[in-house]
């Protein structure tokens, strides 16, 4: 049970981290725009892609970088020259452009890269494994994905709190005219935000894509969780975020491990439910079963009882 | 601060549009367009007699009373859901189970009321929903919609004895118990089934639209606090407004029942609820007869188009940004705009300068397919090494022709385009101008 | 040049909408192929087109079907959705096609059998004959059976039972985990598992049973650890698609010890996902692999897999899609004609020497059986394995053979003939 037990929480902190690195972008930009952006976990996929664009010609370690870096000029020439548009149009426009977006980046990647996966791989030197912990493997690529992702949190929380930049970004949040009249210039603050929202998630893809796999589907899979995410912890906060995406990750980690059905709770009080028709599916159902609903269970409570969520800044 | 942004800095016409439909000419000029419709309705079987024809009428009909109550929702709820399909999917779910059990002897239902029973059923669930997520509009709302569609979805796999798992619930319409002398065994029957039904639920969300309850729901779309001031609960009136929605979306599914003779559990997943939120939206969703528009137009390209071109799913969505971006109120506005200058009699005025715009538009347009369906060819083809045909030329894909030709016709046409452009604008500018100075 | 090429295109539209009469040629026969082509799946329909295209063609270059006539397959586009495929059908049914053959996903598979049987019932004059070449639910040929519907692959507890016998061979393996997708086929495979187990090796232990949900799992590795902690030495999965490869890469990654019994590690992107990392370890259940040729020395096989090679630049995966063409031409060639109902009784029980075995299409409930093989995936050059797979510089090797009646599951169809 214990070697069950620490694997759960080393996995969960890697999906976890990797969520959070996805999360984040999204969250401060509906924080700092009132725009949910449908088309985040377009830029995850698109950095996956560059990643393995660009790995072919120079290498992994390149595509670190500069894999990133093109997602985030891509949101911000989105941001630039079709969100700012839209905006006149108002919010329910901004969505559906979003939405829109998402879609036309999942065609173009099919366009170009095609429909099946393409062979986005561990770099060799990273795939070993690090240690051996109650005959498992803990692959380094694993340890390589943490460090990351710690690097990457380490970062955004002295930007934010350092930098002046992040003490406008910190100001936006909640004093947005303010910050205006002050002469700040906001909609820069808005370009380079959603610029940096993207490149995050494009390294969450250069990460993750390989780890996983790189195909057009990827964008379709992730995204709705990380709605859950940003919804759970609280629209616009990154403390929310941070522990929404680990409290996430755990809850669907360690509910692979629960094979416990309605049945068998009936079963302790000597009731001996039926095994037919629709109330024989329902008792059969386990925990583990439900691993892809729980999510959405959790965002629909927290949106009807506690819409702020966990760590939400602000309310209606 | 969520609530009240959403469509508040949107034009909204709609209401306008309904009001100033009652005086005497007016009226016989809306029955007249009625009466078109239907005419047209009626022959078109006689002038389309394939099969697949015949589908795709069923098909639209089906999507006009979808996208009607999507509407209902969106245009004139200020709601923006994405899990509408959970009642389309549901209504054809209780549809189906309902002809199963008559099928099966133990229940006597007339096939033509089964659409009804679909829309009780998805009403039903419609108010229970309804009531646990119209508590805020907007982002909230939209999240919670897509919550439920996943929920459903994701449940649907468990539990095969409602949903039948993946082969879904099949039922046999072709009963004896009807209420006219049909059996609905061929599709041209059931293609007149659906046309009244369509017609009914048109005719009914257009008379919602003037009750206090649709005027209600206008005003709490477009001020929710002041709607509350006047004594309207919002989160009531959207409800209402949600559950009747809810109801057509199950008559609609029901007809799906009906026509397809089965339903599966991806009638109310994740992507009719966004193909239908598509359609809506480029139909236009500020006006009432937008939805249809849209329904008829992308289902047309659903099936027609995407027997040509493997590429349609590209094109629908670069359709659909541009539509975002340049026609907010989708063809319906762009159709609509055009209102006043008709009146003045004034659209020769602008006519040529549209003419203009159409050849380097159709040029951009003809570089946008040779270059994508080159790409498409290149990544996506059975054997990527034959040749090409684009409406009946045919060429090597890999060949740099082709390529230059499409960036060409791309970059020129584009740039004439921008510059015809400007001209429409300016006639539009001279024309409006024009109008005002007469008083017409 | 410009109104020219429109009005091409506005003749091809209003002729898709017009077209009412069969328009049929007299000297070809056409197939109607109804699987996805565009959408998230339409790699694996491509895939299947292609070989469908290549086993008409080498029919026609024989000589055709009764007596010079040609067979065309004319794909439709099903989106792998049963409403989709239902219009297409009917677009299908428009141009005079009086065959279909579809595999791709059990709701279209169940859709287009219930619409046939429907269709052919109401219109007696225009009937059709559905060819299920993929979708693997037990039930179509056993309680859901019907006369205008065959299916020439292997149905799911068919593939357990050869994973089954397979495992009769190997006594050194105690513990099996199963790990299947949670909707009615992962169930259809784990039940199916557990009763040929119990039947074939009752020692083994069956040290987990898990279902995850579809399509949603991006990280396994917490199931990997719940396998890893139970001690299993083998895991069966009837997993497709991203589910098959993200699970074998999460346990290759931890250093997992055990051999995957799959149905799709061989499929279409498989190898190149799995990577060397499953050399030795991964196994597929299949008609097909190709190796057989040189381990059988069967040349005309080994030529066929290099004319598909040369002519698409792809690997052929299957066996099944040239048996069904075969078959279908026989079966017209022994009926005479080209109607649906005389070839589909032409069909009932026709026997043929397949290239490793005797192949039969059972009578009683439409189902075909053929030599089923257990193959692991090995480094290209080993033993038989002459040629790789999606140029991974891996290819198979033959473990074990089941022969055709050795497949055979007894069916409870009461096969209703018209």
């Amino acid at each position: 049970m214990s070697e069950f037990i620490i694997f759960s929480l080393l996995n969960t902190l890697i999906y976890g981290l990797l969520l959070f690195m996805l999360s984040s972008g999204l969250t401060l930009i509906f924080g700092l725009m009132n725009v949910l952006n449908f088309a985040h976990a377009s830029f995850y996929m698109l950095g996956a892609y560059f990643a393995y664009q660009v790995s072919i010609h120079v290498g992994f370690i390149p595509a670190l970088f500069l894999a990133p870096l093109g997602v985030g000029i891509l949101g911000m020439i989105v941001e630039r020259y079709g969100l700012r548009k839209v905006h006149a149009h108002g919010h329910v426009a901004e969505l559906l452009f979003t939405f829109g977006l998402f879609f036309l980046f999942n065609e173009l990647v099919i366009l170009i890269w095609g429909r099946n996966p393409v062979d986005y791989q561990i770099p060799d030197f990273l795939d070993f494994p690090l240690f051996t912990l109650f005959g498992a493997d803990f692959s380094a690529y694993k340890g390589f994905m943490l460090l990351i992702s710690i690097a990457m949190f380490i970062g955004m929380y002295l930007v934010i709190n350092r930098t002046r930049i992040g003490l406008v970004i910190q100001a936006s949040l909640t004093h947005p005219e303010m910050v205006n009249v002050l002469g700040h210039n906001v909609p820069a603050v808005f370009m380079y935000v959603f610029g940096a929202g993207a490149a995050l998630a494009g390294l969450a893809g250069v990460i993750g894509g390989n780890f996983l796999v790189t195909e057009p589907g990827m964008a379709m899979a992730l995204g709705p969780i990380v709605f859950v995410v940003i919804v759970v912890g609280g629209m616009g906060s990154l403390t929310g975020a941070f522990i929404s995406s680990l409290f996430l990750a755990g809850l669907q980690t360690f509910a692979v491990g629960m094979d416990y059905s309605l049945a068998d709770f009936l079963g302790h009080f000597g009731i001996q439910a039926s095994s037919e028709g629709f109330w024989g599916d329902i008792v059969r159902i386990e925990i583990a079963n439900t691993r892809a609903m729980i999510p959405f269970l959790f965002m629909i409570f927290m949106l009807i009882f506690r819409p702020k969520g966990l760590m939400g800044v602000r309310e209606e | 601060m969520i609530d009240n942004t959403t469509m508040d800095s949107a034009e909204i016409k709609g209401g306008q549009a309904v009001q100033s439909g009652f005086s005497g000419a007016a009226i016989a000029k809306w029955a007249g367009i009625w009466l078109g419709f239907i005419l047209i309705s009626l022959a078109l079987p006689k002038i389309f007699d394939s099969r697949f024809a015949m589908s795709m009428f069923n098909q639209m009909g089906i999507a006009i009373v979808f996208a009607l109550s999507f509407n209902m929702l969106l245009g004139q709820g200020g709601l923006l859901s994405f899990g509408h399909a959970v009642f389309y999917g549901m209504g054809g779910f209780g549809a189906i189970h309902v002809l199963c059990m008559v099928n099966d002897g133990e229940l006597r239902i007339y096939t033509e009321l089964l659409p009804l029973a679909g829309g009780i059923f998805a009403a039903i669930l419609g108010f229970i929903l309804g009531f646990i997520s119209t508590r805020r509009a907007a982002i909230p709302f939209a999240l919670i919609t897509m919550g439920i569609g996943e929920l459903l979805l994701a449940s649907s796999l468990l539990l095969p004895s409602f949903f039948g798992g993946e082969e879904g619930i099949a039922g046999d319409r072709w009963t004896e118990i009807t209420l006219l002398p049909f059996k609905y065994g061929k599709s041209i029957e059931v293609y007149y089934l659906i046309l009244i039904w369509m017609f009914l639920s048109v005719a009914a969300m257009y008379l919602l639209t003037k009750t206090p309850l649709g005027q209600m729901a206008n005003a709490v779309r477009d001020n929710h606090q002041r709607a509350q001031f006047i004594g309207y609960d919002p989160h009531k009136v959207r409800t209402f407004q949600f559950t009747l929605a809810a109801f057509f979306a199950g008559i609609a599914g029901g007809l799906f029942a009906i026509n397809y003779e089965m339903v599966t559990a991806e009638n109310l997943g994740m992507l009719p609820s966004t193909d239908i939120l598509m359609m809506t939206v480029i139909g236009g969703i500020t006006y009432f007869f937008g939805p249809i528009l849209g329904a008829i137009f992308i289902t047309f390209l659903q099936l027609v188009v995407s027997n040509v071109t493997h590429a349609w799913m590209l094109y629908f969505g670069i359709m659909f940004i541009i539509m975002i971006m340049w026609a907010p109120d989708g063809l319906a506005g762009l159709i609509m705009r055009h209102q006043p200058i008709w009146r003045a009699k004034r659209m020769t005025k602008i006519l040529p300068s549209y003419l203009a715009a159409l050849v380097p538009g159709l040029v951009m347009f003809a570089g946008v397919i040779v270059l994508v369906e080159i790409m498409f060819h290149i990544s996506l083809s059975i054997d990527p090494e034959s040749p090409l045909s684009i409406m009946g030329v045919s060429f090597r894909a890999q060949a740099f022709m082709p390529w230059a030709v499409g960036i060409l016709l791309l970059g020129v046409g584009g740039y004439l385009f921008k510059l015809a452009a400007r001209r429409v604008n300016q006639a539009w500018k001279t024309v409006l101008a024009e109008i005002k100075q007469e008083g017409v | 040049m410009k109104t020219r090429t429109m009005m091409k295109t506005i003749a091809l539209i209003l002729a898709v909408l017009f077209l009412s009469a069969p328009a049929m040629a007299a000297d070809t026969i056409k197939i109607a192929f109804i699987d996805p082509l565009t959408g998230p799946f339409a790699n694996v329909g491509d895939m299947g087109l292609k070989h469908f295209i290549f086993a008409a063609d080498r029919i026609n270059a024989n000589g055709g079907v009764l007596g010079g006539k040609q067979l065309e397959m004319v794909p439709f586009d099903s989106k792998v959705s049963p409403k989709e495929s239902l219009i297409q059908l009917q677009r299908a049914i428009d141009q005079g096609i009086q065959y279909v053959i579809q595999g791709n996903g059990s709701a279209v598979t169940g859709a287009l059998m219930e619409a046939i049987a429907k269709h052919n019932k109401r219109y007696p004059d225009q009937q059709l004959l559905l060819i299920n070449h993929a979708a693997v639910t037990p039930a179509f040929t056993e309680e859901k059976c019907d006369f205008w519907h065959f299916r020439t692959d292997a149905h799911v507890t068919m593939k357990i039972k050869v994973i089954a016998d397979y495992l009769t061979s190997r006594p050194d393996i105690k513990k099996i985990y199963l790990i299947n997708q949670d909707y009615v086929f992962g169930h259809s495979v784990s039940a199916a598992a557990k009763e040929y187990l119990a039947k074939m090796r009752p020692d083994i232990e069956i040290v987990g049973d898990d279902f995850h949900p579809i399509g949603k799992i991006k990280d396994f590795s917490p199931y990997i650890t719940k396998i890893q902690s139970s001690g299993a030495q083998g895991l069966i999965t009837g997993n497709w698609g991203n589910d098959m490869t993200l699970l074998i890469k999460a346990g290759t990654s931890a250093g997992l010890d055990l051999e995957y019994y799959t149905f799709y590690a061989g499929g279409l992107g498989g190898p190149t996902a799995i990577g060397e990392a499953g050399i030795g370890k991964v196994y597929q259940v299949t008609e097909f692999n190709n190796a057989l040729c040189i381990q059988y020395k069967n040349k005309e096989d080994e030529e066929r897999i290099l004319a598909f090679k040369e002519k698409y630049g792809e690997d052929i995966f299957y066996l099944k899609s040239k048996v069904t063409m075969d078959m279908l031409a026989m079966a017209m060639d022994k009926a005479g004609n080209a109607k649906p109902k005389d070839v589909a009784y032409a069909l009932e029980g026709m026997e043929i020497d397949g290239y490793y075995g005797k192949t039969i299409m059972r009578a009683q409930d439409h189902q075909l059986l053929q030599p089923m093989f257990m193959s692991r995936l090995v480094k290209q050059g080993e033993g038989f394995a002459k040629y790789d797979m999606e140029n991974t510089g891996m290819g198979w090797e033959t473990v074990y053979k089941v022969d055709a009646l050795d497949t055979a599951i007894d069916s409870p169809c009461d096969m209703k003939r018209p």
